[in-house]
């Protein structure tokens, strides 16, 4: 009746340490994933972008085995039973959770013995990794005297502890100071070094521009895009800057049907032919070129792109409330 | 399935050292021993109460050799009758009538016996008459007979058991037993229906459920709950078999259950766990659909209203060993625990014991795996029709 948990191998490291293939998971009527296919190569640094309510946390959720999907199938570090693989799997959910009674380093060690870290070892670790971090003094601390930002390094202590081979965040910058955002990238960055795959959720593209090396755009329930950073932006052309003395001319009709005007600035998208044509047109026209720049599209554009404008909206909305 | 202890074990383990550990904990273990110390004070009282003579007086309002004949009937009578069964005599004035002394504020007698012994009159009200014409009609009767009556003298025949004194004992301990099974489990299964709000409310139960299989969880905390009541009992058992002690100072021998007093112990503890697991399932599982305190607190009262009907199917089910109702208190998994201590009692039978620990146990099983499902359905929103998994490993 109830059944048997085996961590598996550790030897065996599949190509993909995250896959999930036509998941859907729906609440009532709503669709929170909607026929999902994901891959997360073994060693990345992964992230799920969208908007709040696009299906991030659930889609996570449903990948780690918390929930299970209504339809498809997963398997985390090629198991298809994802809590066999509970001590190989670091998880850190969007909404932080810890014993207020706990102290900092009992509250990282228990997190580390839930995923079969030994206690005596996880106590260790703890009390090192606080020391190393700063918060010596408040590794006997019970977690209800801690600030937020300090509760919230002890959760991501204890995501860590037990040594992952896969460490999933689901929004992990949220509600961090941007100094702690900092320590936050360069611990990601330290544990993909150390060969840990990282997937992570974040609505704040910012973070996942300088992290990722592969990303998954998701609206809607939906997979939009799936690639590196760099296909994300170079699926948009990149954007021309113009501005002129002259507000008209025989020259104006060398720009893209397409041109925005701005208080004397054209944007348009580079045409297909270079930049070169048109530059001599706006020579040969007297446009007075004062400045022209081409600038290479951001993942936020290309978010915007892909996702849509609306989701961008509801993204900068979310990122206003999350400002202090 | 050692995973699954061992997650278990570790929720266990911070359960139970977070309530051991806090301070209210020590008010948990002193709060049953409030009542003692309160039993013991009302007792105290009682024995003064009960040591304050509340015989009837009946006065006596006849001429003086009657009076102290009937004085000294009532003292011969009193030697073999015990002192308390008959009223009280006190000589009163012939005059007034007793009619009239009767309704004397100060009058402290309750009837008075006039006339003489031959024909005696006794004054009062219907009920008090009612009580005393018997006994004053013996005691007129053995005056009379003062010279004549000769007391004959009873033989005596010892003997070491009765099997109908032994039988009576046992049915004594079976019902002792099942009362403080009741109210221990009473007490203490309670308190797990709120054993998973704090999970929910501070969002810990994600970062367990990612870990852990949900089954492990409510296994964890059943097991902590469980090891903390045992702290409890041995407090509290240790506690009143000490002042037991010393007050009686060891008494004589008890009467010994059927299946003798270690065995019965044994199963005593054993019955606990499976009573106190039984209902903890069920209350983690019911406590654990409550999405706050308050809705756990609503569950409170049907829940140990349900708790009374259960301890009251086997309580009589005491009564009537052998019967279709005692055996179906030993199959129903709820009442079989109380029902089974009362049977350890009375049938020296081992056996059934066995059968019904694998009973209960299978119970316990199911129970968790469908509140866990449950859990998972309602609170998790995960997993689609829950009596489909049932059966199915808990891996998650």
């Amino acid at each position: 009746m109830i059944g048997d948990i085996t961590a598996s191998s550790p030897a065996s490291i599949p190509a993909y340490a995250v896959e999930g293939h036509g998941l859907v998971k729906t609440f009532g009527s709503f669709r929170a994933v909607d026929g999902i296919d994901i891959a997360v190569p073994a060693g990345a640094i992964y992230g799920v972008l969208g908007p709040n309510g696009a299906g991030k946390t659930t889609l996570l959720r449903t990948l780690l085995g918390i929930i299970d999907p209504d339809e498809g199938h997963r398997t985390l570090l090629g198991e298809d039973q994802p809590l066999r693989m509970a001590a190989q799997v670091g998880y850190l959910p969007e909404e932080r959770g810890l014993y207020p009674s706990m102290k900092a380093f009992e509250a990282i060690a228990f997190m580390g013995a839930l995923r079969g870290l030994p206690l005596k070892i996880g106590r260790e670790r703890a009390k090192a990794m606080l020391d190393r971090h700063g918060m010596g003094a408040s590794i006997e601390k019970p977690i209800r005297q801690l600030s937020k930002g300090m509760a919230q390094t002890v959760q991501l202590f204890g995501t860590i502890v037990h040594e992952p081979r896969l460490i999933v965040l689901d929004e992990p910058f949220s509600g961090l100071d941007a100094i702690n955002q900092e320590k936050l990238e360069a611990l990601i960055r330290e544990q993909a070094r150390n060969g840990v795959t990282i997937l992570f959720s974040t609505h704040v593209i910012a973070h996942a521009e300088r992290l990722c090396e592969r990303i998954a755009i998701v609206a809607g329930g939906r997979i939009r895009f799936e690639g590196t950073p760099g296909d994300a932006r170079d699926r948009l052309r990149s954007q021309v800057r113009l501005r002129t003395r002259a507000s008209d001319g025989t020259w104006r009709r060398a720009l893209p049907a397409d041109t925005m005007a701005e208080e004397g600035t054209w944007h348009f998208a580079l045409p297909d032919e270079g930049i070169e044509p048109l530059l001599r047109a706006l020579i040969d026209g007297q446009a007075g070129i004062e400045s022209l720049s081409i600038e290479r599209p951001g993942l936020h554009d290309a978010f915007v792109a892909i996702a849509g404008e609306a989701a961008a909206r509801q993204m900068g909305e979310d990122r206003q409330e999350e400002q202090p | 399935m050692m995973q699954l202890w061992r997650a278990a074990y570790v929720i266990a383990r911070r359960d139970f050292t977070a309530v051991v550990l806090s301070r209210t904990f020590i008010l948990f273990l002193l709060g049953p021993l409030l009542p003692i110390l309160i039993g013991f004070a009302f007792g105290g009282l009682g024995d003064k109460i009960s040591s304050t003579d509340l015989r009837p007086i009946v006065g006596v309002a006849m001429s003086a050799a009657d009076s102290a004949a009937l004085q000294r009937s009532h003292d011969r009578l009193a030697e073999r009758m015990g002192d308390q069964t008959l009223p009280r005599l006190r000589i009163v004035p012939a005059t007034p009538a007793p009619r009239i002394q009767l309704a004397r504020p100060d009058s402290e007698v309750v009837a008075i016996l006039s006339g003489s012994l031959a024909r005696p009159v006794l004054t009062g009200k219907v009920e008090d008459l009612d009580k005393l014409q018997g006994d004053i009609s013996l005691l007129s009767t053995a005056a009379l007979a003062e010279r004549t009556l000769t007391f004959v003298t009873v033989d005596r025949q010892e003997v070491t058991t009765s099997l109908g004194a032994q039988a009576q004992a046992r049915l004594l301990i079976g019902r002792v037993a099942q009362v403080v099974m009741f109210f221990l489990t009473i007490l203490l299964a309670g308190m797990i229906l709120s054993n998973l709000v704090e999970e929910k409310t501070n969002k810990i139960i994600e970062i367990l459920a990612a870990a852990v299989p949900i089954d492990a969880i409510f296994l964890g905390k059943l097991m902590a709950m469980l090891a903390m009541s045992f702290v409890g009992i041995a407090f509290w058992g240790g506690t009143a078999f000490a002042i037991f002690l010393a007050l009686h100072g060891g008494g004589g021998p008890l009467p010994a259950p059927a299946v003798g007093w270690p065995l019965f112990l044994l199963l005593a503890v054993l019955y606990f766990a499976m009573a106190y697991t039984l209902l903890g399932s069920l209350f983690l599982g019911i406590g654990a659909q409550a999405a706050t305190v308050r809705e756990v607190q609503t569950l409170n009262m049907p829940i140990t209203m349900a708790q009374m009907l259960i301890f009251f199917f086997a309580s009589y089910a005491v009564d009537h060993m052998g019967s279709p109702a005692e055996v179906a208190a030993c199959i129903f998994p709820f009442s079989s625990p109380f029902a089974m201590i009362a049977r350890a009692a009375q049938d020296g039978a081992v056996w059934p014991h066995l059968v019904a620990l694998i009973w209960q146990a299978a119970f316990v099983a199911l129970i968790i795996r469908v509140g866990v499902l449950l859990f998972r359905r309602h609170v998790m929103q995960s997993g689609g029709r829950w009596w489909k998994r049932l059966f199915r490993p808990a891996t998650g």
